[in-house]
């Protein structure tokens, strides 16, 4: 395994850029929460409306948090959110399409127009109505809603390859020696899918956190938690940009771009392990 | 005897690999005489194909060419400019591709690729002219407006005949024109290729693995082993007394002359043209080779009237 | 053929307006509590007193809901109110209704989102074109670069830096809205000026997340289509690099670029309304804000039903369209 990552990783530099953005980025947010003091992220625990200082080195915002603080707070919970709801998604996704692919005839028909459908619907439009007649938003309920909404993506991907492995060689031979549907799935199939799974994972993570993010400039979002998107909202909210208070919402769009640039980089580095011919980003 | 259209001499074609430089084609040479018909054998990778595209010096990196000279007309086409290159493509040098099915531009009309050929080499063009090469090659005029899909293969290698002839080039080279229709079509798609070659008094390579659908067609033959020509002559001479051990296990393979036949393929497998062992590199599928097969590589070398072949054992035969 | 594949896309096109009616009437069925005295009480609390008439408001809610009837009738009435394009009224600007309110925003939405993907489509993708084929310059892969970077961005994000060095930092342009508020809208040059100054950092926060994403979808397809046999045989003809790009290259990656378009225009739509949050832009994704920070549920439900049925429909006319330009594409998809 050791050898066979090295070499996966030499020449792929996407892959390999992407990856170290997004360890880094978990790293901190696993380290950074114990490292600050936490009451700092209280409502009015100091002088608000500061700019950067060595005191507060982000500064603080217009309810007298300190910016530092709610960065270390809020980068866990919206990575959080990203992998519970690309998890999620992930799981769906993949077995809708496996049973898709595997079993053919009007599950396959069944499933592929529900997916067709749920990608015609925008994503947000049934965000935003359920987020509204939801009493309190909390940021596992978030994960599940936004889950719900982009397995597509996992189930075309897994559908289409699993009809490729289907008709190989391999699993023909499995078949006819009696392996049966769901085992023959497991130890034949799943395996080969491997590398398409991996792919969909990274692309779910990402549609899943754009949709959060989303939901939570609409002010749809967790009120009472801290996350990334919540802080650009409450930031603008309190007209921040206007007020020229670009420490308060600079650092969550930075921690998000290099969020997303880093999903983007390593997919494009997945793609190209998966498809050899497409050379580059 | 005049002087040939075409004298190439020690062509290289050579891909530049994480393993080292790989030999498509390995230091070939040949001339062709105007009006003649040569035909190159071979099985897939011997470098058939890779020879066409650098004739039309259209080898892609990372392949390069490299050639004592390459002369069309006498002059050297590796010294041509990307422009008189550009000019010379299908004026005095043209070509019948492999994929004929996919080789047309699927979103543009069949006049329109005949319309932008003219264009390119500042001809005119129009419906009476397209019509006409279309009637040359049995192609009703009304195809002019169709689009590719709305053809069926045998008439797309007709159309790309009909290019192929537009502007009455010296020289066509035909790569397995014929590979991808089915045995009634492919006899009299060649046929075609054979009157309207002859009409505008043009030379052909025609490339092809088939020996005996091949044999009916040209005039001298050479066949290509793993990037080397290793046998070359009148096609009579070379089905009669072929001195290759490859050739005659090529023949050997057809069940008469008559019978047409795929050639089915014979045992063993081309080295690899990054790792290529020294000494002839058929030794290792040659029923009949010895210890000096191992060491030295035979040139090739004349044997007979006009025949050259590259074997130290030819004599033997 | 071509009739199998119209049948299938209506009927899903067909389900989704189902679906969209359903859910907008099932969900706020399915929460707790009677639905009328919770968003009153809610509305109550949250809004200082700009509700209006209250008592015709509770009576719209009454015979909306219908709850004395059973859930089947209610159903229908619903869709009854759906077809009729009876949207009912605006809770937070009674007696408003949700019908003409959408009518006023969806025009800055089209013109906002069609300008932006307009451009950044014909920017992108000969960017991308570009990047693909083999004798271009460096420089242009350096040019490119901050582009593909900036496609994985999302465009509200790249809306706040905008608006901050913009309309803050250098007073270039006005920091929100649709057109100068001391303007009276006509149709004279001075409007659509002052249109088009308010437009250009929203535009501009969607044109530069685009065009990279549009860059990469055609630079992958130019490379697949660069292997094809007829752009060898283009050069074998002798045809000039700059026909071979256009014609033979671009023009067979061009179809299947569109067709993209039609799959992505769900995510350009949410993507335009959160930067007409941040801009404050009088559009649906603004409306649709407003909404739901004054619990004006009708407003929110009217626009999701609208969204999501006109995405519906123009997939449906692009899909439509596109077997009609592509001349292969009758028989392949069969």
């Amino acid at each position: 395994m050791g050898p066979d990552l090295a070499k996966l990783f030499r020449g792929n530099a996407p892959l390999a850029a992407g990856l170290s953005i997004l360890g880094l980025l978990a790293l901190a947010a696993l380290i950074l929460p114990m490292l600050v003091d936490q009451s700092l992220a209280q409502v009015g625990a100091v002088a608000p409306r500061r700019p950067p200082s060595a005191m507060h080195w982000f500064g603080t915002d217009a309810q007298g948090r300190d910016v530092l603080t709610v960065m270390a707070l809020a980068m866990p919970q919206t990575l959080k959110i990203g992998l519970v709801a690309g998890l999620i998604s992930l799981t769906v996704g993949v077995t809708l399409g496996l049973i898709a692919g595997f079993m053919g005839g009007w599950i396959d028909a069944a499933i592929r127009t529900a997916s067709d459908v749920m990608m015609t619907i925008p994503s947000v439009a049934i965000l935003v109505l359920v987020a509204a007649n939801v009493r309190s938003m909390t940021v596992d309920l978030m994960a599940v809603i936004v889950a719900g909404l982009s397995w597509m993506v996992a189930t075309r991907a897994i559908r289409a390859q699993t009809l490729s492995v289907r008709e190989r060689g391999y699993v023909q031979v499995a078949r006819l020696s009696g392996l049966g549907g769901l085992r023959l799935v497991f130890i034949e199939v799943l395996p080969n899918l491997l590398p398409y799974i991996a792919a969909s994972f990274v692309i779910a993570v990402g549609q899943a956190m754009l949709a959060t993010i989303g939901l939570e400039a609409l002010g749809l979002g967790p009120q009472t938690e801290l996350t990334l998107g919540m802080t650009i909202f409450w930031a603008q909210f309190y007209g921040a940009i206007i007020r020229g208070m670009w420490w308060w919402w600079g650092p969550p769009i930075v921690a998000l771009a290099l969020i997303f640039v880093g999903l983007l980089l390593t997919s494009a580095g997945m793609d190209r392990v998966a498809n050899k011919r497409l050379g580059g980003l | 005897m005049s002087a040939p259209i075409l004298e190439i001499e020690n062509l290289s074609v050579r891909y530049r690999t994480p393993k080292g430089p790989a030999f498509a084609v390995d230091s070939i040479g040949f001339n062709l005489m105007p009006r003649e018909r040569f035909g190159l054998v071979g099985e897939s990778g011997s470098g058939k194909s890779t020879t066409v595209l650098a004739l039309m010096r259209m080898i892609r990196p990372p392949g390069e060419i490299a050639a004592q000279h390459m002369r069309l007309d006498g002059r050297d086409i590796l010294a041509l400019s990307a422009e008189e290159l550009r000019r010379t493509r299908f004026a005095r040098m043209s070509l019948v591709p492999q994929g004929a099915m996919s080789s047309l531009n699927p979103v543009l009309t069949i006049g329109a690729q005949f319309a932008d050929l003219f264009a390119a080499h500042a001809q005119k063009s129009d419906t009476t002219r397209i019509a006409k090469l279309l009637a040359r090659v049995g192609l009703p005029a009304q195809v002019a407006n169709r689009f590719p899909h709305e053809l069926s293969g045998g008439m797309k290698q007709r159309v790309c005949i009909a290019l192929a002839i537009a502007l009455t080039p010296a020289v066509i080279l035909a790569d397995e024109p014929t590979s991808a229709l089915d045995v009634v079509v492919q006899k009299q798609v060649l046929a075609t290729l054979g009157r309207v070659q002859q009409e505008i008094g043009a030379a052909i390579i025609l490339i092809g693995h088939d020996m005996a659908l091949m044999a009916h067609f040209v005039d001298r033959i050479g066949v290509m082993y793993a990037g080397r020509l290793v046998e070359t002559g009148p096609v009579r001479s070379v089905f009669a007394a072929p001195k290759h051990p490859y050739t005659k296990m090529l023949i050997g393979a057809l069940p008469s002359l008559t019978a047409r036949r795929a050639f089915q393929g014979i045992p063993g497998v081309p080295p690899s043209l990054t790792d290529r062992p020294p000494g002839c590199p058929f030794q290792t599928r040659c029923p009949a080779a010895q210890e000096r097969c191992r060491i030295e590589a035979p040139a090739l070398r004349a044997i007979g009237a006009a025949h050259e072949t590259a074997c130290h054992f030819a004599e033997a035969a | 053929m071509y009739l199998d594949y119209v049948i299938r896309r209506f009927s899903i096109t067909l389900l989704v307006f189902v679906l969209a009616v359903s859910i907008n009437f099932a969900l706020p069925r399915l929460t707790p509590g009677d639905p009328v005295e919770q968003q009153l009480n809610q509305l109550i609390s949250t809004s200082s007193g700009s509700i209006g008439d209250v008592k015709a408001i509770v009576e719209s809610y009454r015979a909306r809901f219908g709850l004395d009837q059973p859930v089947w009738r209610q159903y229908l009435d619903y869709w009854g109110m759906v077809l009729r394009l009876d949207l009912g009224f605006s809770l937070a600007n009674y007696p408003e209704r949700v019908g003409e309110s959408i009518a006023a925003a969806m025009p800055w939405t089209l013109g906002l989102l069609g300008m932006a993907t307009l451009l950044s489509f014909a920017v992108g993708t000969l960017m991308g074109g570009m990047l693909a084929w083999p004798r271009v310059p460096r420089w242009i892969g350096w040019f490119a670069a901050p582009f593909l970077v900036l496609s994985a961005i999302p465009y509200f994000l790249i809306g706040v830096v905008l608006l901050f060095v913009g309309a803050i930092v250098y007073r270039i342009f006005p920091a929100g809205g649709g057109f100068p508020f001391d303007m009276t809208p006509g149709f004279d040059a001075a409007t659509i000026l002052g249109i088009a100054w308010h437009a250009t950092l929203p535009a501009l926060s969607i044109i530069l997340a685009q065009i990279g994403a549009w860059a990469i979808g055609m630079r992958g397809m130019i490379v697949s289509v660069l292997g094809e046999d007829y752009i060898m045989l283009a050069e074998a003809k002798g045809l000039s690099q700059r026909r071979i790009f256009l014609w033979y290259a671009v023009r067979n990656a061009l179809l299947p670029q569109l067709t993209k378009l039609a799959l992505t225009l769900g995510h350009l739509v949410s993507g335009a309304i959160l930067v007409e949050v941040i801009f404050s832009y009088p559009g649906m994704g603004y409306r649709l804000y407003q909404a739901i920070q004054s619990k004006d549920f009708f407003v929110i439900q009217g626009i999701v039903l609208i969204l999501s049925m006109s995405i519906a429909l123009t997939m449906f006319i692009l899909d439509l369209i596109y077997p009609l330009i592509d001349p292969r594409i009758t028989n392949k998809r069969s």
